[in-house]
């Protein structure tokens, strides 16, 4: 079964905190591979500024790195930083990897007066379009994520090794918000990209447990005809998408995200203030609906994390904190390894109705249940 | 051989082992009561007074002889129009097992004579192609086993329920509930639906029954089925009741009956489940509906406004009609106007070739509720047997094919598809149905099924029975004669809609379950079927399995 962690906190940390909960949380998994999101960045030793955008991935070999070089810099790309891993190779099993990068760039001088949306979308052509041209040259280049302010790393092996890896636990890169999800997926063949957490525009999620719905799910997304909405090496890619689709197509509070995948019944929903309105949205967005077994857990560019499970609650999921510091994980005592100074009693295990936010400001969580009011102005 | 002339044998003459059943009669269990050729819708047989020879020897006067004794016997009648239909009436009134229709395997020559005076024949039922049918064969085979837990059909919750009619894409309807815009109507509806059987092809205790049948299932059982009433119109007392919002009113070519339900409008209680607008239908594509004189008795001439005993064949398509653009438009348009904008109207036609020009201008017409496409396997009242044997499509690749269509564009969501036409041909209604869902379809419409199931219709794919065109429907299912129908009782044929109805819910999730889906109906979960034939699995892309 697949181990899940976040932490969430004001102060910047080191991921390899949330790799040592990954540890913690080792009995009954495969450690097949890691998937770590990085948000609010921090380098030792690069002031960062949290608008240029962070280019993260691999490049397996010297020409692929040089034609991500050149790639970069025929779009108007400025490197303004580049951040340099201590590899350790001792902890790679002979792996062809030349080269792990995370790198700031300044965007292209055309985009100074252009709106955010043109600016979402250029980095999301960018990270695409570089995404294909390693597919298209045997998978020697691997991209995670373009975007402001965020870093991923992807790799096969366990976790911790994968820190020792990198040097992940030297301080030299820390963030204020750390994801991180410890299986490959197993089912199918391996592939990097299949590896959780998944990532479009800012919008990232992670999930545990199969989708049984995926089929349907992944064939009206392609018919949304939105560039990101590709991929699909694993069944747990829809819940980014969806996710993203409610709150950057539909333009949807986090709320609504509940109520797309898994919408009260009639009944429940005969009785609901806005009943009528969310009857209509669950009618709407039906082939959005997930059956599970999943818990599902993402963060937002505001930094705001959520956790949210499927109908049945058929996946564990736990979370705990105190203010400043927050953490989900799949395991009980992965919170207790990211934020051992909390007060566990009040650690929690959201039910079928709830959605746990954890807001930017991090000073407590909220219990939001689907059978409270809906926030949205339209639906009054 | 000498010529035999007092037999006169002309070119149509036969004899009974030229039928296609023949009654087997044991003449030492007959009682004579006569029940069996009082029963017989088609006066196939007869009493009949027969000679035999019994052998004679007088031991005292050593002289052989023959001594002659008459007994009574069943036999039948060797006339085209009077062969027996295997609907088995008579083994079933039998007091002592003496009688009963055996198939004829040997040969059947009616076939060639079933044309007398230049009619060509005609019948109910359905086509008559025997063996599992492509539906049967496809298996429920993405089974979520060790990598995650299966449902529990019997414990956990389930929604099996549908959409029926028009549903907007998520930014049109964020759109128009923000402005107060029309939101096209929609209905929770059960995924199997009673397909669409009229008042004048039932008869009045049938259609009585599946009315309190599927009333029961809403109001009782929880379970929201509806039935669509076919072209005939729907009696005045149902128009005006709160039964109404289970029925789908079907308008065709015809237009019987829609003079009444128009009047009826302004006193109806609350609004139909849908308007069907009917094209085309599965088992005679190209063709309109057919109401034989026998079955137009009074109370149905004075329902659909036309005189008693003629025949009310409806012409192949809607006169008004020129083009698909205008059919498609107009009548939709119309008809969803005259409810209100308050009823989901959508078009049924048969499977076709041509399904998807139809389809694609239903995309673009906003009020255009879904569409139901009726496969050749569907059955009918009456129809002529060249069209129900030889013309028409079958469904499942043409449902897969619109489906695939509507993907490629987004739209799976938007527009609806409804199957129908040989769902449970063989019995095997929940697996036809939940294979046609998987491959896109949204709901199924059962009609056949429904009255073998809950009427217990004798027809078979055999050609066993298949009279429903002549009113003489043994069971009186689909008989106008209050002799016949009154054999129908209505709270019976009740009882058996919601027993069938909840076999049908609980095999739904025993179909559900394994694949881990409960939150929703799995319409296009198409990696979840297979099929061991290599051929269909590639034309239906899916899983071949062997």
């Amino acid at each position: 079964m697949c181990r899940l962690a976040l932490k969430t906190a004001i102060e910047p940390f080191s991921p390899y905190e949330v790799l040592q909960a990954m540890e913690a949380m080792q009995e009954g998994y495969d450690g097949s591979g890691l998937g770590l999101l990085l948000r609010g960045m921090e380098f030792e030793d690069f002031k960062y500024n949290p608008r240029f955008p962070i280019l993260s991935g691999i490049a397996n070999t010297d020409k692929a790195w040089r034609r991500l070089d050149d790639f970069m810099e025929d779009l108007g790309y400025e490197l303004k930083y580049d951040h340099r891993f201590r590899v350790d190779k001792s902890y790679v099993e002979d792996r062809d990897r030349f080269r792990y990068f995370v790198r700031a760039y300044r965007m292209p001088d055309r985009f100074a007066d252009a709106t955010t949306e043109e600016r979402e979308q250029e980095l999301l052509a960018t990270r695409l379009a570089l995404r294909k041209n390693g597919e298209e040259n045997g998978r020697d280049l691997s991209v995670f994520s373009f975007w402001p302010d965020v870093a991923m790393i992807k790799e096969v092996g366990w976790p911790l090794q994968i820190g020792n890896l990198l040097g992940l636990h030297d301080g030299q890169i820390k963030s204020r918000v750390c994801m991180a999800q410890g299986r490959q997926n197993t089912n199918y063949g391996i592939n990097l990209y299949a590896c959780h957490p998944f990532f479009v525009q800012g919008i990232s999620t992670m999930t545990n447990g199969e989708n049984t719905a995926f089929v349907p799910i992944r064939d009206w997304l392609l018919g949304r005809d939105f560039p990101g909405y590709m991929g699909y090496q694993s069944d747990s890619e829809v819940f980014t998408h969806i996710l993203h689709y409610a709150i950057k197509q539909l333009k949807l509070p986090l709320q609504a995200y509940k109520h797309i995948i898994t919408p009260l019944s009639t009944k429940e929903l005969d009785n609901h203030p806005q009943g009528d309105f969310l009857k209509g949205l669950k009618s709407v967005c039906r082939r959005l609906i997930i059956d599970g077994p999943n818990a599902v857990i993402g963060t937002l560019p505001d930094e705001t994390c959520m956790l949210v499970m499927d109908q049945k609650k058929l996946r564990p999921a736990t979370v705990g904190g105190r203010e400043g510091a927050w953490a989900i994980a799949s395991e009980m005592c992965g919170v207790d390894a990211m934020i051992p100074d909390r007060d566990p009693s009040f650690d929690f295990q959201p039910m079928r109705e709830h959605t746990i936010i954890i807001p930017p400001e991090r000073k407590e969580l909220t219990i939001w249940s689907q059978y409270d009011q809906f926030p949205l102005s339209q639906a009054a | 051989m000498v010529p035999v002339r007092s037999i006169p044998v002309e070119p149509g003459s036969l004899t009974y082992p030229d039928l296609p059943w023949v009654i087997q009669h044991r003449e030492d269990r007959c009682t004579l009561c006569g029940h069996c050729t009082t029963v017989c819708p088609k006066e196939s047989i007869y009493l009949a007074y027969r000679r035999q020879r019994v052998p004679k020897l007088e031991i005292l006067s050593k002289k052989r002889g023959n001594d002659y004794r008459t007994f009574v016997g069943i036999r039948q009648k060797p006339n085209p129009k009077h062969a027996c239909i295997g609907c088995g009436m008579c083994a079933m009134v039998c007091p002592n097992e003496a009688i009963a229709p055996v198939p004829n395997t040997i040969e059947n020559r009616t076939l060639f004579f079933d044309n007398i005076k230049g009619e060509a024949p005609k019948r109910g039922g359905r086509r008559n192609a025997t063996g599992p049918t492509l539906l049967d064969r496809i298996m429920f085979d993405r089974i979520s086993m060790l990598t995650d837990p299966a449902l529990d059909a019997g414990r956990h919750e389930f929604t099996v329920t549908t959409t029926l009619g028009r549903i907007l894409s998520p930014e049109d309807y964020l759109k128009r509930s923000s402005e107060g815009g029309w939101i096209p109507p929609t209905r929770e509806i059960f995924p199997f639906v009673i397909g669409s059987m009229s008042f004048g092809a039932l008869s009045p205790n049938m259609w009585l029954g599946l009315l309190q049948g599927v009333a029961y299932c809403n109001e009782v059982l929880g379970i929201p089925v509806v039935m669509c009433t076919g072209e005939g119109g729907c009696p005045p007392w149902v128009l005006k009741s709160p039964y109404l919002k289970y029925i789908i009113l079907q308008i065709a070519s015809g237009y019987f009956g829609w003079d009444e339900i128009i009047r009826a409008i302004p006193d109806m209680q609350c609004h139909p489940a849908a308007i069907e607008i009917k094209y085309g239908q599965g088992a005679k594509p190209g063709d309109g509906g057919l109401l034989m004189w026998y079955k137009v008795s009074k109370l149905i001439a004075r329902l659909r406004g036309v005189p008693e005993g003629v025949d009310l064949p409806s012409p192949p398509v809607h006169q008004t009609l020129y083009s698909i653009e205008e059919s498609v438009m107009k009548m939709i348009q119309t008809l969803s106007m005259a409810f209100d904008h308050k009823v989901p109207v959508y078009p049924k036609i048969s499977a076709s070739t041509s399904a998807k020009a139809v389809l694609n201008n239903l995309v673009r017409n906003p009020y255009a509720g879904g569409l139901l496409i009726d496969g050749i396997d569907g059955g009918t009242g009456a129809a002529y047997n060249v069209s129900m044997d030889a013309t028409g499509h079958p469904v499942a690749s043409n449902v897969r094919e619109c489906y695939l269509d509507l993907a490629a564009q987004g739209k799976q969501n938007e527009i609806p598809i409804y199957a129908a036409g040989g769902i449970g041909k063989n019995g095997n209604v929940a697996q036809n149905g939940m294979a046609l869902v998987m491959l896109g379809a949204s709901a199924v419409h059962i009609g056949k099924y429904i009255m073998q199931a809950t009427a217990g219709c004798l027809g078979n794919e055999q050609n066993r029975c298949n009279v429903c065109n002549v009113g003489i429907c043994p069971k009186g299912i689909t008989s106008q004669n209050p002799k016949l129908y009154r054999r129908l009782d209505p709270d019976k044929v009740a009882e058996r809609v919601a027993e069938s109805f909840m076999s049908i819910q609980t095999e739904v999730k025993k179909i559900m379950a394994p694949l881990g889906r409960s939150q929703s109906l799995p319409i296009g979960m198409s990696d979840a079927i297979g099929i061991n034939d290599k051929d269909a699995a590639d034309r239906l892309n899916i899983k071949y399995v062997c």
